[in-house]
């Protein structure tokens, strides 16, 4: 259970996840976000008014996945690092974007090890792009591209070391 | 022990300078508290307790709770988590409850 | 003597707040903080405040600090007195502050005691072993002065802060074992807990410290399982090696300067220990003193600066010179509402509706 473990549940992941509609159309981003807390920053970051505006401020977020882009601008400006962009659109590879606060900073082509929510390894992936969106103040958006089937289980990876 | 780089934050520091840790030479930063200089040296242990002659370290860093408390330059009783580091002070742990020295 | 209108002890999130909105209404205000920079403890939270976008959410609390400190050098009306100790409260008004080895006197019309909380310590044995850290001392020393804490480390608490700390620990390349919690919950925010699932550290609930060992210090830690009545279970010890303890298990209002004043104080456990029973507008029993932030009840960052400029204006509307009180309370008094709507606001809700009480002066 999410407070005792800090992993989601499947249901609640189920609930959250853009439709297969839409994941077919492009990057979209996925907020796994649960918890009735004081927060709103991901409506103030969304350009296309893809979060709905809150009106009382420890409402989940509610997306409308028709209007987000995956631009990623909320994975970056979201205080609780809870929201990734998942694009199922190439032919033989997804492409997962996350927020990342460590060091040292990804470079695109690194190999990486894939990590699900529990911090297990789950194979290899490779960095694909490194952005730092100023609204992040910091936050670097990461996209790796991962195996296809891992694209509901991937949320964080580990450089390898010795790699550029 | 210094964060050399960090992903959010970066740090300004004073002159690099040398001080005395129970006689021998240490350096450490100018304005930064005794505490961190001597962390950063990987000392720990600042003091001995009064009673059972414990070691103790500090526990809030910023001046409340006195678990710090050590002799800098003859002077007992001082918190060193609060206490800015200067060129050439002599920093000695601190046995029991410290000697006020009073002169007259 | 010193003399000015408002005199406000504390120069963190609640105390610059309440500066700020007094200083607004046009009252000369002198801050007196101990620390040496102001922010309080805002100058070492890198993470980002959540709330709502007016009290910064989205801001990390170091830059929340630089915009406070900003705004406080633009108020021309504002005096801010660094490393200076308020020591006393006096009944013909005078503050007593201790600065640069001598102590003046300050004469002042209203007070604001925004003195913040102190952290909690834990009995067990060992506990008093260097390396036993409370969570407030591991970021100053890692997120101000840039040192590492230690090479291991085992949190003791699994709140917000537990969880925070944890994963700044990550960021400044310390490892952390693990975050042991008492509950049978994780206390603070899922999404933080998350976060640190993510980087594979273990968070063990229903589990607390044992014994610290080592000579010097810390160089070992034992972890046992807790039944229902948080009695150990033999048998269930993990070792961790690791040469920090951080214990981020609460913190209590700092309410010495409001008890030597002789303001009515309440053992609130929901509020972390003794606070000083206030009224809707922050005033305490002594009708020109007024609480705000941690001091007056443990919440979050963001609600220490609502209730600072809450606080302000109450002072300043004490002082006849915030006309526009009744909206700016209400205003402030929504603000507060929301951050405190929700589960994670019960406790807080819980606690206030015992301390706030018409016992208190009204302004």
């Amino acid at each position: 259970m999410l407070k005792s473990t800090g992993v989601p549940e499947r249901e609640q992941l189920d609930a959250v996840t853009p439709p297969a509609s839409r994941r077919s159309k492009g990057p979209v981003a996925m907020f796994e976000c649960f918890e009735r807390i004081p927060c709103d920053p991901c409506y103030h970051a969304c350009k296309h008014g893809a979060v709905k505006e809150f009106l009382d401020i420890c409402d989940v977020p509610e997306v409308d996945f028709e209007r987000c882009t995956g631009c990623g601008l909320c994975v970056v400006a979201c205080p609780g690092l809870a929201i990734f962009i998942l694009d199922e659109t190439p032919s033989d590879h997804a492409v997962v974007g996350l927020p990342y606060e460590m060091l040292p900073v990804p470079e695109p082509g690194q190999e990486v090890t894939l990590l699900d929510r529990e911090g297990r390894e789950l194979g290899k992936g490779e960095v694909s792009q490194v952005s730092r969106p100023r609204v992040g103040s910091g936050t670097l958006l990461v996209k790796l591209k991962i195996p296809k089937e891992m694209v509901q289980d991937v949320r964080s990876f580990r450089l390898e070391r010795g790699t550029p | 022990m210094r964060i050399e780089r960090h992903p959010i934050l970066t740090f300004t520091k004073g002159a690099k300078v040398q001080f005395y840790f129970e006689g021998e030479p240490l350096e450490g930063y100018e304005g930064e508290p005794i505490a961190a200089a001597l962390h950063a040296a990987g000392i720990r242990c600042l003091r001995h307790s009064p009673v059972r002659n414990r070691p103790r370290g500090f526990f809030c860093a910023i001046g409340n709770c006195s678990s710090c408390l050590m002799v800098v330059d003859g002077v007992p009783n001082v918190r060193v988590c609060v206490e800015k580091l200067r060129a050439g002070m002599d920093v000695r742990r601190q046995k029991g409850k410290g000697d006020l020295n009073v002169s007259d | 003597m010193f003399r000015t209108e408002l005199a406000v002890v504390g120069a963190g999130p609640a105390g610059l707040s309440a500066a700020l909105a007094a200083s607004e209404c046009g009252v000369d205000t002198l801050i007196v903080d101990n620390g040496s920079t102001p922010g309080g403890q805002l100058v070492k939270q890198t993470h980002k405040f959540f709330g709502s976008k007016a009290e910064h959410a989205g801001t990390r609390g170091i830059h929340i600090a630089r915009l406070l400190a900003g705004e406080l050098q633009r108020s021309p009306q504002v005096e801010y007195w660094s490393e200076s100790t308020a020591l006393g409260y006096y009944e013909d008004q005078v503050l007593l502050v201790e600065r640069e080895g001598r102590a003046h006197a300050v004469h002042c019309d209203a007070l604001v005691v925004a003195t913040g909380a102190a952290e909690r310590h834990m009995v067990f044995p060992g506990n008093d072993l260097p390396g036993v850290y409370g969570a407030g001392a591991v970021q100053t020393l890692m997120n101000v002065h840039g040192v590492k804490p230690g090479e291991r480390v085992l949190i003791v608490g699994a709140g917000n802060i537990g969880l925070i700390v944890s994963y700044q620990l990550l960021q400044a390349g310390v490892r952390v074992a693990a975050v042991v919690e008492a509950s049978r919950y994780i206390g603070g925010y899922a999404v933080h807990a998350s976060k640190l699932r993510r980087l594979s550290v273990p968070i063990l609930t229903s589990h607390t410290v044992k014994e610290a060992h080592g000579h010097e210090q810390v160089e070992r830690a034992t972890v046992w399982q807790i039944d229902e009545t948080f009695t150990g279970v033999p048998g269930t010890e993990i070792e961790f090696e690791v040469d920090v303890i951080c214990l981020a298990v609460g913190l209590s209002p700092v309410t010495d300067l409001l008890c030597q004043i002789g303001c009515k104080m309440k053992y609130v456990p929901e509020l972390g220990g003794y606070v000083p029973i206030r009224n809707e507008n922050m005033q305490t029993t002594r009708s020109e003193v007024f609480v705000a932030g941690d001091a007056s009840g443990v919440e979050e960052g963001s609600s220490a600066m609502l209730t600072g400029r809450l606080a302000g204006y109450a002072a300043a509307a004490y002082l006849g010179k915030c006309p526009d009180f009744q909206n700016k309370r209400a205003e402030c008094q929504r603000a507060l509402d929301a951050l405190r709507a929700g589960p994670s606001g019960q406790k807080v809700r819980a606690g206030l509706s015992v301390v706030v009480s018409m016992e208190a002066g009204t302004c």
